[in-house]
């Protein structure tokens, strides 16, 4: 049982990061329609930057972290004027591969100005264990856990109370309409890529600060976050948060009791497994857990 | 004199496969490069040949599936994994003869495409694509896992002779002159790219392609015209999943190595990166983009000796080689898709319609 709780927090734990991704993901499809696959690169740049301000400037790490968070938001804006503006009305396909040609730029610069060497990012929480009962809990993990919380609540605020974030609701809910009531597109979408940055930067902070460390291996977090997006419903911010939760809670539990129980799966069985449940979800639901399900119509 | 069939009059000009005289004549000179490239290129540029020839067949099997009929797909390398790890057991452990396990090979990527194929049905758009991408983790899993038939990640050795009624493709000898293995296989390459592109096309012009087109453009509508989805959308996934296998075949018969992680997203987003830069819906684009994509890494790498920015040894500062390849590559993504949509093959047809017009070419 002691098993249980401690893999419990470290799948939350994961859960809270992969829903900080997929929640970019989320916010960029609603208000662009456009699947991001490079929100992965995002992840792997705000990492860097933040070592970069961290360790190498020598910045208090909150003060790294922000700087971190403002360039990717600006980077994100950027490359939405420059790359995605001129895709509007293209085939699905299309954007998703000028998004995933942007990752491969990105992955490129980062690895030209910081090479390939494992990069620490300083340990601001410390690596300790609290123990609750017989159970020794990584202190990391309710930073982590904690740290994502304050973002989503942050987050869902913004787009509750705020007249941008209502804004930009309305301009997902109903672009035309949103666009007659004097919201601009174009300010709508700049913002959503700046905002996807920023979570993307705290989803690479929060994953990279304590052992784990920067690399480029921080960028297929992103891919293992889709299947928590299609989980929740692509065009769902709850879902993402939900997706994403249930998502790392299968991957630790997987990786916990399936993998030494059934050695014939395969080592890294649990890398595939949300994908596994993905497919289960929606062959039941094609359109996810919380998506709207699309009606066809001649 | 040439005579001018650019207006199409009646409906067979619509389906002929070379249209004017100009295009068979260009047929011809094609002909006869690909008969003298290999005596004439050096080792390393047929080789690349070879590998743009295989990536081609792959690429014909995409567009079928993307380009065609509208299915995104991210899954393709899973594809080009089984028919090379097929080839793998056909070949190498059981001795199958020649002509066998290439069929074979092809036949099982075909019937697992098959068994993928209805997940279309019931998904589209961003669903499907992520769902091919799961398809694409799950297939490197099982290629890294598998150990008795991959080898895991140290890979695995493939011996798959070519070789038919005493002919070997590596080892070509005729009137007395012998061949080398990489002219052998250059040959034998581009022959099946030329009779899978005559197969691709003669799908494309067809019942057939006007279905998947159909579909492409609104699958409701094609539904409603009596376009059976089931039926045209399964099939593309089996024959685009046939193709990939083949090449995949080809590939684990010429490079007589493999290791799982061939088999990545990557290789899919070459794919797909072939068809786009190419041109999506296009037959001969899909082989113009496996082309240049293939041959763009080895042109960047001959003229990085004298670019400055570029470190020529590790710990030099600069960007390496492999680096500028990949962003080159993504920036090469970018640019095609939001400058020339279309693809290489849409620059082709703009030249030639400039020139069909002269001296009206307006």
């Amino acid at each position: 049982m002691t098993d249980f709780f401690q893999l419990l927090i470290a799948g939350l734990a994961l859960g809270a990061i992969y829903a900080l991704v997929c929640l970019g993901f989320v916010i960029i499809y609603r208000s662009t329609g456009v699947l991001n696959f490079a929100q992965g690169g995002f992840v792997v740049l705000g990492g860097y930057l933040t070592h970069q301000f961290s360790v190498v400037v020598e910045l208090p790490f909150a003060v790294a972290v922000l700087l971190a968070v403002l360039i990717v938001a600006l980077v994100g804006m950027l490359l939405e004027r420059v790359a995605l503006r001129p895709m509007i009305g293209r085939p699905v396909f299309a954007t998703i591969l000028v998004t995933l040609g942007l990752l491969y730029i990105i992955e490129q610069a980062c690895t030209a100005i910081w090479g390939y060497d494992l990069l620490t990012l300083g340990d601001p929480w410390g690596v300790r264990t609290v123990s609750v009962g017989a159970t020794a809990i990584k202190l990391l993990d309710l930073w982590t856990i904690g740290a994502a919380a304050v973002v989503l609540a942050a987050f869902f605020g913004f787009f509750r109370l705020s007249r941008i974030g209502v804004a930009m609701r309305a301009a997902a809910l109903d672009p035309e309409a949103a666009l007659a009531q004097g919201i601009s597109p174009k300010v709508v979408h700049a913002l959503s890529w700046a905002i996807a940055g920023a979570v993307a930067v705290l989803a690479g902070v929060l994953l990279a600060a304590g052992p784990r460390g920067v690399d480029l291996t921080l960028g297929p977090i992103a891919y293992r976050a889709f299947p928590a997006m299609i989980l929740g419903g692509l065009e769902s911010a709850e879902g993402a948060v939900l997706g994403g939760l249930a998502i790392g809670l299968t991957e630790v539990l997987t990786a916990g009791y399936l993998t030494p129980n059934a050695p014939w799966l395969g080592a890294n069985f649990h890398v595939v497994m949300p994908y596994v449940v993905m497919v289960v979800v929606l062959v039941v639901r094609p359109y996810g857990l919380f998506g709207t399900a699309e009606v066809r119509r001649a | 004199m040439l005579r001018n069939t650019r207006l199409t009059t009646e409906y067979h000009h619509d389906l002929a496969l070379f249209r004017s005289r100009p295009a068979q004549a260009a047929m011809i000179g094609l002909g006869i490069v690909y008969f003298i490239a290999p005596l004439w290129l050096g080792d390393f540029w047929t080789t690349v040949l070879i590998y743009a020839g295989i990536a081609s067949v792959g690429a014909l099997g995409l567009n079928l599936l993307t380009g065609f009929t509208g299915q995104a797909s991210l899954g393709h390398a899973f594809f080009l994994g089984v028919g090379a790890y097929a080839t793998a057991v056909f070949a190498d452990r059981w001795s199958w003869p020649f002509p066998v396990w290439l069929v074979a090979a092809a036949t099982l990527g075909g019937i697992i495409g098959g068994l993928v194929g209805p997940f279309a049905l019931r998904l589209r758009g961003h669903y499907l694509v992520i769902v091919s991408l799961g398809l694409l983790f799950f297939g490197q899993h099982v290629f890294e896992n598998w150990q008795s038939v991959t080898g895991g990640l140290t890979g695995t050795a493939v011996r798959a002779p070519v070789a038919l009624g005493g002919v070997d493709v590596a080892r070509l000898e005729i009137g007395g002159f012998r061949f080398t293995r990489n002219q052998g296989w250059f040959w034998f390459v581009w022959l099946a790219v030329i009779v899978l592109a005559l197969a691709a096309k003669n799908i494309a012009r067809g019942r057939p392609g006007r279905a998947l087109q159909a579909i492409r453009d609104r699958d409701l509508a094609a539904e409603v015209i009596g376009v059976s989805l089931v039926h045209y959308k399964v099939g593309a996934f089996v024959v685009s999943s046939g193709y990939a296998a083949c090449a995949g075949a080809l590939y684990a018969a010429y490079a007589r190595y493999l290791s799982p992680l061939d088999f990545g997203l990557f290789l899919s987003i070459q794919y797909v990166a072939m068809i786009i830069v190419g041109g999506v819906g296009s037959i001969a684009g899909s082989i113009l983009g496996a082309l240049f994509l293939t041959a763009l890494p080895r042109l960047v790498e001959s003229v990085s000796a004298t670019l400055p920015f570029v470190a020529q040894t590790t710990g030099e500062p600069g960007i390496t080689v492999a680096n500028l390849n990949q962003a080159l590559f993504g920036l090469l993504i970018v640019v095609f898709l939001v400058a020339e949509p279309l693809g290489l093959i849409e620059i082709w047809r703009r030249v030639k319609r400039y020139f069909t017009a002269w001296p009206f070419s307006y």
